[in-house]
């Protein structure tokens, strides 16, 4: 069983990356998953989260207790989480949003410019896919065709292939970092 | 039980593998069913359901209405119902309080409808974000007066989806409000739900009278216990009220018939709860300590269980899919053969007090209660089952 948190503040996209994972391991991956997401005001701006429990058996608790992913793509939403995260876990973050101050030695940190990545593609809406690329090279969590397979009904048709361009570039981003041992 | 039984109208099932939550998977539920009346008043956490509804029907063919409150919610199904449509609405706390009146109406009118309570924490205006299992004993009681009515618990967006359509197939068979007593922790949760293909869900429709017109009784029942009824505008010229009545429908106010009356709402369930009730059981047999819970909580439930299992203790499980009418007899031969029945719930004692009723003495009965918020601590829960093991 595996334990995701992804956070960031609200409009970041950070419930749709829950979602795409989701529905990419529960329907096309195999595996049983849980989603859940934030409700209330910090939905709306503040810090953001979502959360998703991957399995091979269905999963009983519904929550996640202490997450082995944590991907954070606002300052805020990295110090409210990052205590929670498990030794041994892996921290995702946006690279130029994330200042990983709170030195913790028992964990691997990988990071990207995400949000700087999805501006060059021209659109920074699509961060949060251009992390999920990342993630999934990251995480090995499952193939990154069986991720894309999710984006429709997910993401506007007509903003698809632009998706899956942003998931390409942290996907590429996230083996390099990989061979190069960075972390 | 004379039921007819048909094939979903594939207009109304999105047949294939999504992932939703459990709010989207009521909606589904209910157009799989052949729901196409909704009247409704958003309220957290049940609006998705709502939203879902309204964003669907018009591909489908059907009404959607946002009223201007609870009460006319409830309103709005009974009408919908009597003019033909199968009818849903959903709600939470406080819209389900204000329901109530109403729901004592369309159970003395034997009106077919189904409603969705996503519960959360109350009393009051509570927790309106977060899960609670409280609103139990109001789904049973809540109205005044004796009557009785139906109560299915959803552990999961899949089961949102299966209960619904059993709720409108169960509501059409008796002529009864029947309530999805789901919660906002599988309201809002996301998780993979199958739609299997319209030819092979089987839904249950109204029995209609079709014999002279001038003879229709809308309260004789039948040789099952149930009335039969007509679609309003149909030319059959029918009477009926929340008044205590005889079988045309028309006022009688005293004891001898109020004594027919009410006794018939209860017995046609009542005499039929074996067809009704429905729970799952694992290794309750041998049981010392057996855990009864319904909804998310019999699945962190079953965490403790795992853990009371590994340190050695019998432990079962009983899960109600049925919550009303009550598994009496079943409860009575588990309470004759284990040490104790665990109850966990969100709240602070509801359905425990039915368990406790229905073991007659012959069992411990102990409560592991939470007050909202949040499901139970597994935890909590297995220390409730080692205490009870002793």
């Amino acid at each position: 069983m595996t334990e995701i948190r992804f956070s960031g503040f609200g409009g970041q996209g950070i419930i749709r990356c829950a979602l795409i994972g989701g529905k990419a391991l529960s329907i096309y991956g195999g595996k049983f998953a849980t989603m859940n997401q934030s409700f209330g005001p910090e939905a709306r701006g503040s810090a953001c989260s979502s959360q998703l429990i991957v399995s091979d058996e269905r999963v009983l608790y519904p929550y996640i207790t202490r997450p082995e992913i944590l991907v954070s793509m606002s300052q805020e939403a990295y110090e409210k989480y990052q205590a929670e995260l498990k030794d041994d876990g892996i921290l995702i973050t946006d690279e130029d949003l994330v200042d990983p101050k709170i030195k913790r030695e028992n964990i691997k940190h990988y990071s990207i410019p995400a949000t700087r990545f999805a501006e060059e593609l021209g659109n920074r809406i699509i961060a949060n896919l251009v992390m999920m690329g990342f993630f999934t090279a990251i995480t090995k969590i499952t193939t990154p065709d069986t991720m894309k397979k999710a984006l429709p009904g997910l993401v506007p048709d007509r903003f698809i292939e632009l998706n899956k361009k942003a998931f390409d570039k942290g996907y590429e981003y996230g083996q390099k970092a990989l061979d190069e041992g960075k972390s | 039980m004379k039921v007819k039984k048909s094939k979903a109208d594939p207009k109304g099932v999105l047949t294939g593998a999504h992932f939703l939550d459990g709010d989207y998977a009521l909606a589904e539920g209910a157009l799989a069913a052949g729901c196409r009346f909704f009247g409704g008043y958003p309220i957290t956490p049940s609006t998705e359901t709502a939203e879902r509804f309204s964003a669907r029907i018009p591909t489908v063919g059907g009404v959607f209405i946002q009223m201007e409150d609870e009460l006319g919610s409830i309103a709005s199904l009974i009408g919908a119902s009597w003019g033909g449509l199968k009818a849903m609405t959903v709600t939470s706390g406080p819209g389900f309080s204000l329901m109530q009146e109403n729901i004592g109406l369309a159970c003395m009118m034997e009106t077919p409808l189904v409603i969705a309570n996503v519960q959360r924490g109350g009393p009051s205006t509570g927790l309106p974000t977060l899960t609670g299992q409280q609103d139990m004993m109001q789904a049973r009681w809540g109205s005044h007066g004796d009557y009785r009515i139906i109560a299915l618990s959803p552990d999961s967006p899949q089961e949102c989806f299966n209960l619904t359509i059993e709720a409108f197939n169960l509501s059409e068979t008796y002529r009864v409000p029947v309530f999805v007593m789901t919660d906002e922790c599988v309201g809002h949760m996301h998780e993979k739900v199958v739609i299997p293909p319209a030819e092979e869900i089987e839904v249950v429709e109204r029995k209609w009278y079709t014999g002279p017109k001038d003879k229709y009784l809308p309260y004789k029942s039948d040789k099952d216990g149930i009335p039969f009824m007509v679609k309003t505008g149909d030319g059959y010229r029918f009477h009926t009220t929340g008044l205590t009545h005889d079988e045309r429908g028309y006022p009688v106010i005293d004891a001898q018939c109020q004594k027919v009356n009410v006794q018939h709402l209860i017995d046609k369930i009542e005499n039929n709860e074996d067809k009704i009730i429905q729970f799952e059981e694992d290794q309750t047999d041998d049981a010392e300590v057996v855990v009864l819970s319904y909804g998310i909580t019999s699945r962190v439930a079953v965490k403790a269980v795992q853990k009371a299992r590994k340190a050695g203790i019998k432990t079962g499980t009983i899960r109600l899919i049925t919550v009303w009418p009550f598994p009496e007899k079943k409860i009575e031969k588990i309470a004759k053969k284990a040490k104790a029945i665990v109850v966990p719930e969100i709240n602070a004692g509801q359905v425990f007090y039915e368990v406790d009723r229905c073991s007659r003495n012959k069992c411990s009965v102990v409560h592991v209660p939470h007050l909202g918020g949040w499901v139970h601590d597994p935890d909590d829960i297995f220390k409730a089952i080692k205490e009870a093991a002793k």
